[in-house]
């Protein structure tokens, strides 16, 4: 049984959930009081992660850190259908690597604001709306563009991969950050498509896609 | 005299306590700072859990040890219902009452403090409100197709000075960490302060008692706020960290809802917002601020 180390209120964490609901896979969840109570700073939880982060999972003999990490065993491992990280396609594998580190950069800074404003973490909070900014200037232009081609996802395939999921969390919780989307007309309708994806799930701060409109 | 550009200038506000901090959450004697009515504020607690307040100063930073006998121009400050709590005006000598925080076979801690932008008064109000319970709260705090909230009672109490709602039920699929199954439960509202509620709510496990959740908003400026959430609460089987990630879950729910308020503060004019028969306890406490001349983190009536 996959045991994940979990915080509700952590988009990172959210990334597991959400690709273990599109893959139906069975996990057990342990609750980390990460805040107000550090639990992720506590003895026991130091020696599962030495770096003192969520999220962390369990299969087996096996632990991992770090949420991008994870997603690429848990695909390798489980996704029968080879579409979230497909092992025989190497230039879609790179599009994807190359997103799930942008998707790092996403957590460094719309997750910094958010942590800023809702859990009063000191951090410079204009340096990281700003890099926020940038960030998503970039993926909207990416995913608008991408709209002209008829490609729906983030990478270059007719469905979505790990890429979408990465992205997806802490883009749609910016605003607790003080980051609109506002300007952000092509990222605004692929969260609409991700949420529409068959097991999506929703975390607290995130909500289900409305009614689809009719043709 | 202050030069600071802007203050709250609300008598009422200003003589009112208000809560900066969970108690258990600060190490003894250490410097925390936080911000109150658009202030700098500095607490400490010491050893034997006595709380002392202050306007930031130089010299007594975060983080630097207090020595309780040497800091002098002491801000007024209590300890109550597990939090830090003080007052920039002359405030009564007592913060309202909750006489089940006394009973001892109760979980008393604080879910979380969570920065919201947003007003005090616009928090409180969604606080109040059943009829989002189904959509917002889905599958936990409320149920399509259970989304009718039922006729119940409103009175603003003047021997105490404060709104209560009663009678209030709701259809809930879960409604605490104890709970195993949906249920009819009876909620009951009190607003003791305009920027404080205190909702008592059927217990799954003891149907002669209540569970009591409490938001104390700490109003940092007026569209700012860190909500402070306290339980206090019957559950002998679930951890701590169980029932703080229900109420936490919950309340990142409410939290893009109220960021997502327009105006961010609270018009008081009755013909500003158009209410419906469910709004009744948000009439009350609209008119109640009206009537203490209320005119911090509110959109006053015009006269």
């Amino acid at each position: 049984m996959i045991t994940l180390y979990d915080y509700e209120l952590s988009g990172n964490c959210y990334k597991l959930r959400l690709l273990m609901s599109f893959l139906g896979i069975d996990h057990k969840i342990v609750p980390v009081d990460f805040y107000p109570g550090r639990e992720h700073k506590s003895d026991w939880f130091l020696k599962l992660n030495p770096l003192g982060q969520l999220p962390v999972l369990q299969d087996d003999d096996l632990i991992l850190r770090d949420a991008q990490a994870i997603l690429v065993y848990l695909a390798a491992k489980y996704d029968t259908s080879n579409s979230w990280y497909p092992p025989n396609n190497p230039a879609l594998l790179g599009e994807i690597s190359q997103w799930l580190a942008f998707a790092d950069g996403i957590t460094g800074t719309a997750s910094a604001a958010r942590l800023h404003d809702a859990l009063f973490y000191d951090f410079d909070i204009e340096t990281a709306r700003a890099g926020a900014h940038r960030l998503f200037r970039i993926l909207d232009e990416h995913l608008w563009f991408g709209e002209q081609e008829g490609r729906d996802w983030i990478c270059s395939a007719p469905h979505p991969t790990l890429a979408d999921i990465a992205c997806f969390p802490y883009v749609m919780l910016s605003e607790e950050g003080g980051i609109s989307r506002q300007d952000y007309p092509a990222i605004r309708r692929w969260c609409d498509r991700v949420k529409r994806i068959k097991g999506f799930i929703v975390m607290s701060g995130v909500f289900p896609a409305g009614p689809a409109k009719t043709a | 005299m202050m030069t600071q550009q802007k203050t709250c200038l609300d008598p009422v506000i200003l003589n009112l306590w208000h809560p900066l901090g969970a108690v258990d959450e600060v190490a003894s004697c250490i410097v925390v700072e936080t911000e109150l009515l658009d202030e700098r504020v500095s607490f400490a607690v010491s050893e034997e859990g006595k709380v002392f307040v202050w306007r930031s100063r130089a010299g007594l930073r975060p983080g630097d040890r207090l020595d309780p006998l040497a800091v002098d121009d002491l801000l007024p400050a209590r300890s109550a219902y597990g939090y830090v709590w003080t007052s920039l005006g002359a405030p009564s000598d007592d913060i309202f009452p909750i006489p089940e925080y006394a009973e001892t076979d109760r979980r008393k801690l604080n879910a979380a403090t969570f920065g919201v932008n947003v007003s005090a008064p616009r928090a409180i109000e969604n606080f109040l409100d059943m009829g989002h319970f189904p959509y917002v709260h889905t599958d936990i705090l409320g149920v399509e197709p259970h989304t009718e909230v039922k006729e119940y009672d409103v009175e603003i109490s003047v021997d105490r000075d404060e709104i209560l709602a009663t009678r209030c039920r709701f259809y809930q699929p879960m409604a605490s960490s104890a709970s195993d199954s949906g249920a009819e439960v009876e909620y009951i509202y009190r607003v003791p302060h305009p920027y404080c509620s205190v909702l008592y709510k059927s217990s799954p496990l003891d149907e002669t008692r209540m569970d009591v959740i409490a938001v104390f908003m700490q109003p940092l400026g007026e569209e700012r706020v860190r909500a402070h959430m306290m339980l206090c609460v019957l559950d002998n089987t679930n951890a701590d960290k169980a029932i703080k990630r229900f109420q936490q879950t919950i309340f990142g729910q409410d939290k893009p809802i109220l960021e997502n308020q327009f105006p961010k503060r609270l018009p008081l004019d009755p013909r500003a917002e158009t209410p419906i028969r469910a709004d009744k306890s948000a009439i009350a406490y609209r008119r109640w601020l009206s009537q203490k001349g209320l005119t911090y983190g509110v959109i006053p009536v015009a006269n």
